[in-house]
């Protein structure tokens, strides 16, 4: 139709009058919104008492069954970025993210109306699936086309986007619990009504975002600015790989390695934090009134949030100076030494050296999502960087659901183990959390050996004659 | 910008700056709320 022709790439080229930090905040626009599919679980609670209102009532919808919008929304987005990537490379950012905001709208109306009628397939199948694949398209949509105009800063402009979806959490989370406020009654827990506002803002912020999205015009590069070619980096390819010839390299797979690893290990984490700290600094060990309470555990996972989302920014940027197989040798391997250090904390009673360990880690969490799309640009080329991201997200999936799944079954099995062996519940719990995080400390170790392996990209695979400069 | 060859308009600073300070109000909103929550570890 030619009145949708303005979402057209071509027509999203941008003119020579074009400042390039207006990009950013169109990429931001659309992180921060599908970021608040981190801080799903504020509605945990209150869905489980739509009928009951005070406490559930037995046709009441059970908090097993309504995680399921977490697990399905990261499942979708994955999905859905692997399959659309190429998509999301032909259309532009523009289109990309205009159909991200459909979708990610009409799964919290869907969600909104399951709550409504008390259909929980509505409720489950609505965010998570229609408002997973609107996850997965926002969340590739604006990569490519930052790298692109930044080609000199890929970490930082990547790390920028990639910061607002940690920050969608820290504003979905009071939103939904200031809007259910707003809209609770007697007889209703204001849930449908919240969802179905929190959707309508989310749609105009990122439409806001689409609108001033404009793709660099070809051959563009930034003022004053030496390509690669010139530099000698013999990590950063000259010529591109796509998205079909990049599956087929073992660099891919070890960069799936280590964001799975990386992230198993981060999101294992925090799932668990705030009873972690709990148990681990409990009354039990540290004596009557010097427990760390639930009030502060919240606190924890709170400072946890912030330095995820500074992290991101911090570290990514941090990569354009190191490089990026340099910056992910900090994260996995001061990552590994910083969870075996953990249990000496717990031991020693310091909860300041242990909310301090777990920020760093947290902080290099976070990162890892942000410098991944820079570390592909170097090895993969700028031609379909965001498709090949999108098949990269799928290390996302697996890893968020076997990251907390480790956790717990590994604390539920060192509890019980620790009991048998005639341990108090207070030591028990806390001892099983150290095995845990030397098994963390492990992963990340298997993750350092990934990136190691990492070397240029076989010439074969690429689309020119051009090949990778050597030093 | 190079190979483009009908002028457009120029960004100005103001656009920049509203189309900042959009997503930076609730940006800074949410990391204030987080923030104010994050002191509970330190009473």
């Amino acid at each position: 139709m030619a009145s949708l022709s303005f979402l057209n790439r071509d027509n999203t080229v941008a003119g020579p009058g074009y400042n390039r930090w207006l990009f950013p905040p169109a990429a931001l626009a659309v992180h921060m919104c599908i970021g608040q599919a981190y801080s799903l679980s504020v509605f945990n609670i209150p869905v489980t008492k739509l009928i009951g209102i005070t406490e559930p009532a037995p046709d009441d919808w059970s908090l097993s069954a309504t995680v399921w919008v977490f697990n399905l929304a990261f499942f979708f987005l994955g999905i859905s970025a692997a399959i659309f990537g190429k998509w999301v490379e032909r259309s532009g950012p523009r289109k990309t993210m205009l159909c991200s905001a459909l979708f990610f709208a009409s799964g919290f109306a869907l969600s909104s109306l399951g709550v409504h009628l008390h259909s929980l397939p509505l409720f489950v199948g609505g965010y998570g699936v229609l408002g997973g694949i609107g996850l997965g398209l926002g969340y590739i949509s604006p990569v490519s086309t930052l790298i692109k105009w930044f080609p000199d800063r890929p970490g930082m402009a990547t790390g920028l986007a990639i910061m607002g979806f940690g920050g969608g959490a820290l504003i979905g989370s009071p939103l939904a619990v200031t809007l259910m406020k707003h809209y609770a009654t007697p007889t209703s827990m204001g849930v449908s009504e919240t969802l179905m506002t929190m959707g309508a803002i989310y749609f105009c912020f990122m439409i806001f975002g689409s609108v001033i999205a404009r793709v660099p015009a070809p051959n563009w590069k930034p003022a004053g600015w030496v390509p690669v070619a010139n530099t000698g980096n013999q990590m950063i390819a000259t010529a591109s790989v796509t998205a079909d010839n990049a599956i087929k390299t073992p660099q891919f797979w070890l960069l799936w390695a280590v964001l799975c690893l990386n992230v198993t290990a981060g999101i294992g984490v925090l799932s668990q934090a705030s009873p972690m700290i709990q148990e681990i600094f409990s009354e039990g060990r540290r004596g009557t009134g010097l427990g760390i309470t639930a009030e502060a555990a919240a606190g924890f996972v709170g400072l946890l949030s912030l330095f995820n989302l500074v992290g991101r920014f911090f570290w990514s940027s941090l990569s354009d100076k190191t490089g990026r197989k340099r910056i992910y040798m900090i994260y996995l391997g001061l990552g590994a030494v910083l969870y075996a250090l953990v249990p000496t904390a717990g031991n020693l009673g310091s909860t300041a050296l242990f909310v301090g360990l777990f920020c760093i880690i947290l902080s290099m969490y976070g990162a890892g999502f942000a410098t991944i799309p820079a570390y592909l640009r170097d090895m993969f080329g700028t031609l379909q960087v965001g498709a090949i991201h999108g098949r990269l997200l799928t290390a996302w999936s697996t890893a968020a659901i076997l990251g907390p799944t480790l956790v717990t079954q590994l604390r539920d099995y060192y509890i019980s183990s620790g009991k048998a062996a005639g341990l108090t519940e207070s030591v028990a719990k806390a001892s099983a959390y150290n095995t845990t995080m030397y098994i963390m400390a492990a992963l990340l170790v298997v993750g350092f050996v990934c990136n190691l392996l990492v070397k240029p990209v076989d010439a074969k695979y690429q689309e020119t004659e051009a090949k990778p400069v050597l030093a | 910008m190079e190979n483009q060859s009908t002028p457009s308009p120029t960004t100005s600073p103001v656009q920049i700056a509203l189309a900042w300070i959009v997503v930076a109000i609730p940006l800074l909103w949410g990391i204030s709320q987080t923030f104010i929550k994050a002191l509970a570890l330190f009473k």
